[in-house]
């Protein structure tokens, strides 16, 4: 089919500058492709060399024409992609990606090799940004590209019903066969225009039957490209090339409504100041799952298939046992060729023209993978998604991140300067709150204009010392990070989710809840979270996850302070502590003594976290907290009473469990008499005795003040063994050592005096006791004074008032 | 192979009436009057020596309806991929082998794909650990060796030689139980397509139209790995365990049916309930995510698969039956379960109570289960 423009073009039309031995229809030429597809780029490229048009006339936002030339710089390098952002909100964005294989690319190139002029002729970003703000908040951050104005938001996707009219149920697939592979296999010279032609055809049928297809903004956009092609055909006549969405062609072509009626759509539309430049972009950006609608599954085939001079399939597949081979898998030249083979045979069973990416996959699969996804999702990757980067030249304008950076550098008063300059925030100011924001997503972004640095005498949390400097180097960083979005806090919010993604230790998706927090992310912070519960849920280290819990009872400390929302994270924390809660036990067992003393540490942190985690706060999580301190304290009863525990764990959960109240003093002598018992290996015992009253500073107070523990340690050490003691020696000495001097000296004078006659506590009542007899002090309590501090004491430890009165005489003066 | 796959899938099978002196009549012999229709309809290219084309192999294994009306039922339910795979790669000369956890019809499918490829699906070799050489090659006829010396006429083929001798396709069922330097006879076979016969002096040439297919299980400890120069000679396919738990569902409901009947097991009407849930565990744990694909869950070392979510339910059944009231409740699969989970105690365990305490406790309706499963946890 001939497209031709009605009235008939009055002249014959010059033959074309270099007439090719196939004939060339009459232009002007409309070039309907799929944004993206290979076979399209290729098709264009042999048409336009057809067809030598003075102008090129392609789909996308006009107020890039000045930016074109930049394409031909040697410094641009694809994927890269048009970026148009409202001037003063850099949030508001549209996207036009180009990758090597684009059609759209490949006609830009062609018209700057050859002189061609060239256009873009879609609706301007002015208009186009200004209307998407007004319809809906259907995108946020990142527009639709121009492809996903015909497929995305289509009531009737084309393809899909071309395709099911072919007999395809995946309309993907029947592009491929139809158009995309198509250029790929025959060798003989076909007609240029042919494809085209029978596109534009079956594109009119289409639209014949369902009109604008469920999308009434198309119809705008497409007066305004006839409007642009008529002013193009005054100044070119007709030898005019127009690359646009297949959709398009048929309103472009045929008897187009009068100027009069297409001025009339277009009058009235809203607008905005837009700028544009070039960002580079990736080849997973360009995938679908990256979160664009106009995205392809395969760009790194697709980029193949556009890139093999011949023999896709073979070169593909020795592409693939290259990967494979780096990757340490055995692949032969035989698997090659068996591949090559069976892919071949396969799309012959399926009715394929050639072997597309499903067959040579599935051969893949079969032949070099044994039969397993997990090699073969190595090839999907690096090979079929890629990880190619663009790159735009440096004369390229600035990027809009760097605008919303300087932006916010002055509302904040906050000037870069190349000198050091220290900084200290009080966070509960709103001025101070939002540069520590700003500073923390700069650091998620690389971009370290700002290092955390502790100041003296600042301790409290709503306190932080930041050191400034501003290096040239950044400003490169800037424009590096603005591959993740046009702001500030989208960019931030797009890399954190990122890095949670791939992220694999445990440890590092929880330093970056942290950081999420801290540089205020709420929008990041539920794919953190996932990714936080996925890691925890697979990482069966309990030392791990123990590692991992301090660090979000923290930041659920810092939540409070910033007021942000933390109750998924009390959820995520609480579900890790459980599974601690389940794993711990075994974890324990089996140690050796570098291996239990790294235990003990997780345990106390774990404690530490605990209580944090069930302290009442504001927003009450899912789980009942005092659930969760109920497991814990049986947990650390199970360790205390097993056997196969070392020591100094077993001795640290009977510590904690009396200090927490949860084990009486009688129950605590009893256990601490099987420990020290003779039955026991004096080693044991010492570590034991380590893990119960060693450790921290104000560990020894607990057996200056109960003798009764006090003796029990003492007659095991006196019991001793001469060869034994040696041997326990240099354990005990650490133990006590740690000891404050005041501390170490009561003990000894304690233990020199001997034991307290029988009886148990060292006041008897009335008599003039050590240490009850104070000057000053009354030899008992003064139970109306004890109780008033009573109500206090319980509002501070937020426990509820004892629901009777207790027997004053029960509570030891400690 | 003992595992339940042929008899899962045989559910949809033809009916047996007409073989009712075999207890299980061979495939060939069951769908004869389908493999007649799609003979006759099948219009397109055939490798030599094989009975269908490839494509009406594939429709044989997957169903469908010939333009006559004859419906073929469907032999294998899963994705469509997997068998259009294993067609070509027989159509190629490659071997083919099929891989998969027990209980994943990996028997059913090779005896369908011989049946339909060569119209004979008894050429069988069983991999044990004591399999021969001879199982795979040829033994002797003692009685003539002695008495007439080596010849033809002594040598006593075994079924891949046959396959050999006259291009059909002969099976080898669980390769990897096979020990190593009998796997390895199988090289010079599938790479020369030869078989030599040294003592004669000669040779056993393959004709075109052999090829072999071998089953294996990957989930299995202490079997002999292929050799990568063996392994080099398959195109691999894993079959899958059911893609939706509707469908597994499905598989285990019909099964316990027929178990149940022929244990002379009450029938259990309300079982659907139990069964629904027995799945989703088994579903989630094996593939280490909750169903609704929020929680990942940590996989415990056992296969899960479906032959053992069978067993789970018949011994559930039979101990209400016994010791219940009749009806299938949580207490009655709970032990069946742990059994299952649990393989490996201590690691095992620990997944298990995670799995507990962070998934099956928080779901609604499901109280009764988690209050059984602590009970026998505990």
């Amino acid at each position: 089919m001939t497209i031709t423009v009605s009235p008939p073009a009055p002249a014959p039309a010059a033959p074309g500058p270099a007439a090719a031995d196939t004939e060339v229809p009459q232009g002007p030429w409309l070039l309907g492709v799929r944004h993206h597809g290979p076979g399209s780029a290729r098709a264009v490229r042999d048409a336009l060399d057809a067809a030598r048009p003075r102008a090129v006339l392609i789909e996308g936002p006009p107020e890039a024409d000045a930016l074109l030339p930049l394409a031909a710089d040697p410094q641009m390098r694809p994927p890269v992609a048009l970026l148009a952002h409202v001037t003063d909100d850099p949030g508001r964005a549209s996207f036009w990606p180009f990758a090597e294989f684009s059609p759209e690319w490949v006609a830009v190139r062609w018209a700057l090799e050859h002189g061609a002029q060239v256009r873009f002729i879609d609706l301007p970003a002015a208009h186009s940004l200004a209307v998407r703000e007004q319809s809906t908040a259907l995108a946020e951050g990142e527009g639709p590209a121009p492809a996903s104005a015909d497929a995305d938001a289509l009531a009737v996707d084309p393809l899909a019903v071309l395709a099911e009219a072919a007999g395809y149920d995946d309309p993907e697939r029947w592009w491929e066969d139809v158009v995309e592979h198509r250029g790929a296999r025959g060798t003989g010279r076909l007609d240029p225009f042919a494809p085209f032609e029978a596109l534009a055809e079956a594109m009119g049928a289409l639209r014949e039957e369902y009109g604008h297809g469920g999308h009434a903004r198309d119809l705008v956009r497409e007066a305004y490209m006839r409007i642009q092609l008529r002013t193009a055909k005054k100044e070119f006549g007709d030898e005019i090339a127009v690359v646009c969405g297949a959709w398009h062609v048929p309103a472009l072509a045929g008897k187009p409504p009068t100027l009069t009626a297409d001025r009339a759509l277009l009058k009235g539309l809203p607008k905005v100041k837009a700028e544009l430049t070039w960002v580079p972009w990736t080849h997973r950006r360009l995938a679908r799952h990256s979160g664009y609608g106009a995205g392809i599954d395969s760009p790194g085939w697709y980029g193949h298939l556009f890139g093999a001079r011949d023999r896709p399939v073979a070169r593909w597949m020795t592409k693939v046992a290259g990967l494979l081979r780096d990757e340490d898998r055995l692949v032969s030249s035989a698997h090659v060729i068996e591949a090559v083979r069976l892919a071949e045979t396969l799309a012959v069973m399926r009715g394929r023209p050639l072997a597309g990416l499903t067959e040579t996959t599935d051969a893949i699969r079969a032949v070099m993978c044994d039969g397993s996804d997990v090699p073969l999702s190595l090839v999907q990757d690096r090979l079929i998604v890629g990880d190619v980067l663009g790159e735009v030249p440096d004369s390229a304008p600035v990027v809009p991140l760097q605008r919303d950076l300087t932006r916010q550098q002055r509302t904040l008063r906050m000037k870069p300067e190349a000198a050091e300059r220290e900084l200290e925030l009080d966070l509960r100011k709103d001025n101070d709150a939002a540069r520590s924001r700003l500073l923390h997503r700069l650091r998620l972004l690389r971009v370290d204009w700002g290092e955390p640095a502790a100041f003296r005498g600042s301790t409290g949390t709503f306190r932080e010392g930041w050191r400034l400097r501003w290096e040239p180097e950044l400003s490169v960083k800037v424009a590096e990070a603005g591959i993740w979005g046009t702001t500030v806090l989208a960019a931030a919010t797009a890399k954190a989710e990122s890095e949670a993604v791939s992220a694999t230790a445990l440890s590092a998706v929880t330093a970056l809840a942290e950081q999420c927090l801290l540089a205020e992310l709420p929008d990041a912070l539920p794919v953190v979270m996932s990714a936080l519960a996925d890691r925890a849920a697979l990482d069966s280290d309990v030392g791990h996850l123990a590692q991992a819990l301090p660090a979000l009872a923290r930041t659920l400390r810092y939540g409070d302070v910033r007021g942000t929302d933390t109750a998924a994270l009390a959820e995520v924390a609480a579900g890790l502590a459980m599974r601690i809660c389940v794993g711990l036990p075994p974890a324990c067992t089996g140690l050796d003594d570098d291996g239990a003393a790294e235990m003990r540490g997780h345990i106390d942190a774990v404690h530490a976290s605990v209580a944090l985690l069930t302290r009442p706060s504001g927003s009450e999580g899912p789980r009942d907290p005092h659930d969760l301190t109920a497991r814990w304290a049986r947990v650390l009863r199970t360790l205390a009473d097993r056997d196969t525990v070392a020591g100094v764990i077993r001795g640290r959960a009977v510590r904690l469990l009396l200090d927490d109240g949860r084990l009486g003093e009688d129950d605590t002598a009893r256990l601490m008499g099987l420990a020290l018992s003779p039955g026991t290996p004096p080693a044991d015992a010492a570590a034991w005795i380590e893990g119960f009253v060693g450790g921290a500073s104000g560990s020894g107070m607990l057996l200056v003040h109960d003798e009764r523990l006090l003796g029990l340690v003492d007659a095991w050490l006196t019991g001793v063994s001469p060869d034994a003691f040696t041997d326990v020696l240099p354990l005990l000495r650490r133990t006590f050592s740690a000891y404050e001097p005041g501390v170490r000296r009561t003990l000894g004078e304690l233990v020199r005096r001997g034991p307290t006659p029988p009886g148990g506590t060292p006041t008897p009542p009335g008599g003039p006791a050590t240490e009850a007899g104070a000057p000053g002090f009354g030899p008992t309590l003064d139970p109306a004074r004890a109780d008033a501090v009573l109500p206090l004491l319980h509002l501070l430890l937020g426990t509820p008032p004892a629901p009777e009165h207790h027997d004053p005489t029960e509570v030891t003066p400690r | 192979m003992t595992t339940p796959a042929t008899d899962l899938n045989s559910a949809a099978g033809a009916d047996p009436a007409d073989f009712a002196a075999a207890l299980r009549p061979h495939a060939e012999d069951a769908f004869a009057h389908e493999l007649k229709a799609l003979a006759a309809a099948d219009d397109r290219p055939r490798p030599a020596r094989w009975k269908l084309s490839p494509w009406a192999v594939a429709t044989y294994l997957l169903g469908g309806t010939l333009p006559d009306g004859t419906v073929i039922t469907p032999k294998y339910v899963g994705p469509r991929r997997i068998v259009e795979v294993a067609v070509t790669t027989l159509a190629t000369d490659r071997a083919l082998l099929l891989l998969g956890v027990p209980g994943t019809a990996k028997t059913w499918v090779s005896e369908h794909l011989a049946a339909a490829v060569s119209g004979d699906s008894t050429l069988l070799v069983q991999g044990t650990a004591g399999t021969p050489e001879e199982a795979i090659r040829y033994g002797w006829n003692y009685a003539q060796l002695l008495a007439h010396g080596p010849s033809r006429d002594a040598l006593v083929p075994s079924p891949v030689m046959r396959a050999m001798s006259e291009g059909m396709t002969a099976r080898v069922e669980e390769l990897t139980r096979i020990p190593a330097d009998v796997q390895d006879t199988l090289i010079t076979i599938l790479s020369e397509k030869t078989l030599p016969i040294p003592e004669l002096g000669q040779e056993c040439q393959a004709v075109s139209g052999f090829n072999l297919i071998a089953t294996a299980n990957d989930r299995d400890r202490g079997v002999n790995d292929l050799s990568s120069a063996l392994r080099r000679r398959f195109n691999t396919v894993v079959l899958p365990l059911p893609a939706t738990a509707e469908d597994e569902v499905d598989i285990v409901s019909r099964r316990v049916d027929q178990l149940g009947r022929s244990l002379d097991l009450p029938a259990g009407t309300d079982a659907i309930d139990e069964i629904r849930r027995v799945v989703t565990v088994f579903r989630e744990l094996r593939s280490g995510v909750t169903a609704d694909g929020r929680t990942k869950l940590k996989s415990p070392s056992g296969t899960l698969s479906t032959a053992e979510a069978i067993s789970v339910v018949t011994g559930g059944l039979a101990l209400a039956a016994h010791f219940g009231d009749g009806v299938l409740r949580s207490g009655d699969v709970a032990a069946g379960i742990l059994g299952a989970v649990v393989r490996d105690p201590a690691a095992d365990r620990v997944i298990w109570q995670e799995y507990l305490e962070t998934v099956v406790r928080e779901r609604d309706g499901w109280k009764d289960f988690y209050r059984a499963c602590r009970e026998v946890t505990a």
